[in-house]
Formats: structure tokens, sequence, C-alpha cells
């Protein structure tokens, strides 16, 4: 190379560098960092709900259902430890060459009261054509059944599109639950109030990401506002093939998956 | 969480087949949600036998009138506790009735029975005791001539122009009452119905199936009950009057049965995503509760009975132990009916990929005491209102006894 055209390279490249340095720090939002991001809201201003939208994208290929996101949330959100009461949970899809299906969740494999594996390899290898796991979660439907039928008005969607349960108010007629066509609702055993995913709205409102994001390992989950064109969940939406379960029943869910395999319900 | 609960659902987990969201694990709506519209069924039915005598002015079933009003009252009065003791959170019930969420089918539950107890079944034993309660009032010594002066709320006027007045409103009542108990068990049946993630309770037909096993399951009761409280009382059977319920009766089966197997053969036909496992769901679980119980115990052999007694003309004493059997079994049959809906519904994963298994605790609030007890509380209120309010129709004569004098 000459250097003369070294020299020409350098002088473009230094204050190039300083440019996109300068752009990234002023970039309303790190989508890697801070999807839960406040970007929207006005500095100094408090946390605006009707400037939001959560949902959540989910990447199946990227899951190794290690499990971490289920106990990051059984600690942040004091669900019940037993795997019958559960804010997310994974299902584990084994396709088999006769072209049947067997799932399974990752958690209820073990009973840690009796120490026993209840079906760890329940399928010889020799015939597994392939498999998958697939994160489960409160769909925080747009149409959402579990808040048309609530009698109370106990469950209910924020302006920032999650739905909640208010435990002060809910009468435990699990109406709810019956309602929810994913099975993400359970009747909390100690409150006696409907319990479900809330994407740890607790965090989110801080800017903070839910835990089953933060902890994931390998960035199967991405979480994001819908309203900001910056968020990583509005780019999942646009890379990505993406499908959401159920669509039949027009509930209008805000979790949406990148490589929905149709064996999934 | 109770150790127990934990216990009980990994038991539960055990007998799992195939996969269930983990959730789904507990079974959310016990016996108690079971006998919950057993219970409002019969109230419906049993008032819409009591309206026949006045709307459509058939006099045969007029032995039966009163009786099914107080059946009926009896059976609404315990209604709601089923539903009060299957709640999370009991002591907040009444938000229900304070601030409903007017888009919840639940929460119009308050406004229904308030309704249908108020308006029409109050209102309606009202006038048509209130003559007999002056008269009462009048013979009586403490505390029952209390009690009748207090019911007949301190009103004496048992002129013929009140009396008329009376069967007046009794008339209007019935005729708002008809399509209140049609509103109050189909209203029952659209809770369920309108579920739309729910393959084995979505269904246009639910209100109108739970309706017309409400009004079979009212008249059998209403039949059975008179069979066994005349005899008590030492008096004869009117014939006339039992043939005619039993002839609505069988009416009334059919028609049931016809849109139960309507849905049926709807179901196979359309062959949706979930009829693999419902197929497995009524081949395995449920056999026994639906076909043999709901469908041949509770429908074919009574609706045999009933086509057996007519075409062969047995005598009057086969006859009653005939109607006495199929009021019995069909009893048997609706209640097993209402179980396969609710617990039914439930026993099949929303994946569609499995069945669960209800383990029914014996005592405990949900447990089967408890249904039991639940059961049996109507048939004490039932005898508290006999006590209170005779339905036999005694005052008449006395009543002439008074007003002439």
């Amino acid at each position: 190379m000459e250097r003369r055209t070294l020299l020409k390279g350098a002088i473009l490249f230094i204050p190039a560098g300083g440019v996109l340095r300068s752009v990234a720090r002023a970039a309303p939002a790190e989508p890697a960092d801070k999807p839960g991001d406040t970007s929207n809201d006005k500095p100094g201003d408090k946390y605006d709900p009707a400037s939001h939208y959560y949902g959540m994208g989910i990447e199946i290929e990227k899951c190794i259902g290690c499990g971490l996101c289920i106990q990051a949330c059984k600690e942040e959100n004091d669900v019940p430890r037993e795997p019958f009461f559960c804010r997310t949970w994974v299902e584990r899809y084994t396709i088999k060459k006769d072209d049947t299906v067997v799932v399974e969740s990752i958690e209820q494999n073990r009973n840690p009261r009796k120490g026993e594996a209840r079906s760890t390899h329940t399928v010889n290898e020799a015939e597994i054509q392939r498999t998958f796991f697939v994160p489960k979660l409160c769909n925080q439907c747009e149409n959402p059944p579990c808040v048309q039928v609530c009698p109370v008005a106990a469950t209910y969607t924020t302006p920032d599109g999650v739905i909640l349960v208010d435990t002060e108010r809910c009468i435990g007629c699990r109406y709810c639950i019956q309602a929810c066509p994913y099975g993400a609702r359970y009747l909390h055993p100690r409150t006696r109030v409907a319990d479900k995913c809330t994407f740890c709205y607790h965090r989110i409102v801080q800017g903070l990401l839910p835990a089953c994001v933060e902890i994931c390992p390998t960035q199967a989950r991405v979480f994001g506002d819908l309203r900001s064109k910056a968020s990583q969940l509005v780019r999942f939406r646009r890379m990505k093939q993406i499908a959401v379960l159920k669509p039949h029943l027009n509930t209008q869910p805000k979790v949406y998956y990148a490589g929905l395999d149709g064996e999934v319900r | 969480m109770s150790e127990e609960l934990a216990e009980k659902l990994w038991g539960v987990l055990e007998q799992v087949t195939g996969f269930i969201y983990p959730n789904e694990t507990e079974l959310h709506w016990s016996i108690l949600i079971v006998v919950y519209p057993y219970l409002t069924g019969l109230v419906a039915g049993a008032f819409i036998l009591a309206s026949l005598e006045k709307v459509f002015d058939i006099p045969e079933v007029r032995p039966t009138y009163r009786l099914s009003l107080l059946t009926a009252l009896a059976f609404l009065l315990i209604a709601p506790l089923p539903l009060l003791l299957h709640l999370g959170r009991p002591e907040r019930a009444y938000e229900i009735f304070l601030t409903p969420q007017l888009r919840s089918a639940m929460a119009m539950f308050g406004f229904v029975y308030a309704w249908y107890l108020m308006a029409v079944l109050l209102l309606e034993i009202w006038f048509e005791y209130r003559r007999d309660l002056i008269v009462w009032a009048r013979q009586e010594r403490a505390p029952m001539r209390w009690i009748h002066r207090l019911l007949a709320l301190y009103s004496a006027d048992v002129s013929p122009e009140a009396v008329a007045f009376d069967k007046k409103a009794i008339h209007v009542i019935t005729i708002i009452g008809i399509p209140s108990a049609f509103l109050l068990h189909g209203y029952v049946g659209f809770i369920f119905g309108s579920v739309k993630a729910n393959p084995w309770w979505s269904s246009v037909l639910m209100p109108i199936v739970f309706l017309m096993s409400a009004i079979v399951s009212g008249i059998a009761l209403v039949l059975f009950l008179y069979m066994v409280l005349t005899p008590l009382r030492g008096e004869t059977i009117d014939m006339r009057c039992l043939d005619k319920v039993a002839g609505y009766l069988f009416y009334a089966v059919i028609v049931d049965f016809s849109l139960e197997a309507l849905d049926f053969i709807q179901r196979l036909y359309e062959s949706e995503e979930s009829i693999k496992i419902l197929a497995t769901l009524i081949t395995g679980k449920l056999f026994i509760s639906l076909f043999v119980i709901q469908v041949l115990l509770g429908m074919v052999i009574p609706l045999g009975i009933m086509v057996a007694t007519r075409l062969l003309g047995v005598n009057e004493e086969l006859r009653k132990l005939l109607y006495f059997t199929s009021a019995i079994l069909i009893q048997v049959g609706i209640f097993s009916t209402r179980w396969n809906v609710v617990i039914g519904g439930q026993l099949f994963s929303k994946s569609f990929r499995g069945l669960t298994t209800y383990k029914m605790d014996i005592a405990g609030i949900e447990g089967l005491l408890t249904a039991l007890g639940l059961l049996i509380l109507p048939f004490i209120v039932l005898i508290v209102l006999l006590k209170i309010l005779p339905p036999w129709g005694k005052a008449e004569s006395e009543a002439e006894a008074v007003t002439s004098r």
C-alpha cells in the first residue's frame, strides 16, 4: 500500500470514529443493554406508561433449556418453588423419526422431594429426529380473554400493554385461569389470588429488563418497547419470521416467536 | 405453600398422561362448581314447571304449583353458597355486587341472581300466599301468628278485589318469570359456553343445553318431592297430575337428548383441532360418567321406561314406581351432566396433548363432604319453608270461614 493512500485513509478514519462514538453516545437507547428503555420519556420526567408498549421476542433456536429463566422468575417474583406454579416455563419438544412428538416441561422432570428423575431421557436417542425448547410465559395479549372475564376488574391492561392482577382486589374465582388459552395463570397458594407474568413490571418501569431476559445466557429472550423504533424487539420483529401462539383465537399476543415449529401450541 | 397441596400435585403429576401445561396440574373448578349449576338448574326447572299452571293454564299440574315455587326458592337460597365457598378470597365476594366489571359474564351473577330472587320468586310467592298468610295469622297463636303476619308484610285485605289483584300480579310475574328463569340458567351455560380457550365448553348451544337439562332436572325433582311428600301426609297421589308432569318430563328429556346429540354430532363432524384429545377424554376418563351414567342411566333408560308406560298401559301402582325410578335416574344423570361439563372440561390440557386427573378431597372446604352438605341443605330449607308456608291449600276452606265471619 502506498504511504499516501494510508495517510488519506487515516485522515478519513479518525474523525469518522469520533463521529460514530458521539452518535453512539447520543443514541436514545442501547438495545442490548437497556431494552426496557425510558427513552420516550422526557429527561427528568416521571415514567410515562402511555409512551411505551411492551412485548417480548423469543428465538426458539437460541434456547438451550437451561431453565435459568424459570429460577430467576421464581426468585424475583415470589413464585412458589414447585413446578405447578409458573409465571414462565420451558417446554422441550422431541420430534421422533416416526413423526410422533413428545413434549415435556423441563422443570417437572424431577421431583426434588423424592430426589428422583421422572423422565430425563424419555426418548431413545436413536429415535430422535430433532428437538427444541420453547420458553412460555403470559402472552400479554392485546385482546386478553382473562381481562374480559374478570368479574371484579382485578386483572387489567396497563397503558404500556402489560396485563396485571390487583392482588388486593382479586376474589380468586379463577375464571381468568379457565379463560387463558395458554395456561399462563395459576392460583397463588399463599395469597389465594390469581398470579401471572408481569414482564417484571416493577423492573421495566425503571428501565430494567425482566428477570428472565436479564439472566438468559443465550439471549433467546428479547424484551423491548414496540413504540421505540430503536428497541431490540422492533428490530427482532423486522428481521425474523415471527409467529404467535394460537393466532386463531384472536388474542393478539405480544410475545413473538422466531422459528416457531408447527407442533407448538 | 402447604405441604399437603404440593404432595397432592406431585401425586396428580404421576397420573398425567401426555403433556399438560405446568399450571394445569392443579384443577381449578372443583366439585363445588359442579354443584352450583346443578342447583341453579333445579331452580329454573322447578319454576318453569310452576309457570305451566299459571301461564299455559294447565289445571292438572295445580297440585305441584306451590311445591314447585317453594322448591325453587329453597334451592335458589343455597345456590350461591358453593360459589362463595369456592372463592380463593370469599371475604371479598361483595365486590362482585358493588363494583362488577360489566364485560364479564360472571359479573352478571349479582344482577341475574338478585333479579330472579327479588323480582320474580319472592314476589310471586308473596302474592300467591298473601291471602293465606292473613287467614292463618288470624287463626293461629304466637309465634306462628307473628311470623305469618310479618311475612304478609302486615297487609290485612282479603277482599275479593284484593285477591283478584293478587291473581293478576301472579300472572304478570310469571310471564316475566319464564324469561328470567331462562336467563338465570342460560347465563350459567354462557359462563362456560363463552370460554373460547376451552373447546369442550366453547359452544353456542351450551346455554340452551343447560336450560333444557335444567328443565328436565327441575321437573324430575318436583315429581320426586310430590311423590314423597303426598303419601307422607297421608294423602293419595293425584294420578292425573303425575301423568301430566311425567309427560312434560318425557318431552323435556327428548329435547335435551336431541340437543346434546346435536352438539356431539356437530363436534364429531367438524372434527377440529381438539377432536383427538376430546375423543381420548370421552372414551377414557369420562366414559363411565358420560356414556354410562349421563346417557344410559340418565336419559336412555328413563326414556325407555316412559315410552313403555305409555305403550303398555301399565297400572297405577307400577306407573308410580316407574316414574319414581325415572325421576331418580334423571337426577343422577343431570348431576353427571354437570360433572362432565365442569370437571370434564378441565381434564384435558389446552395444549391438546395430554390428560390430567381430578383428585377430589373428601374433607376440606372444596371436598366431597361439603358438596354433599350443599346438596342436602336445600332440602332442609325446603322443610322449613313447607312448615311456614304449607303448600297444601288447606287455607282455602278455612279462609272461607274467616271471610264469611
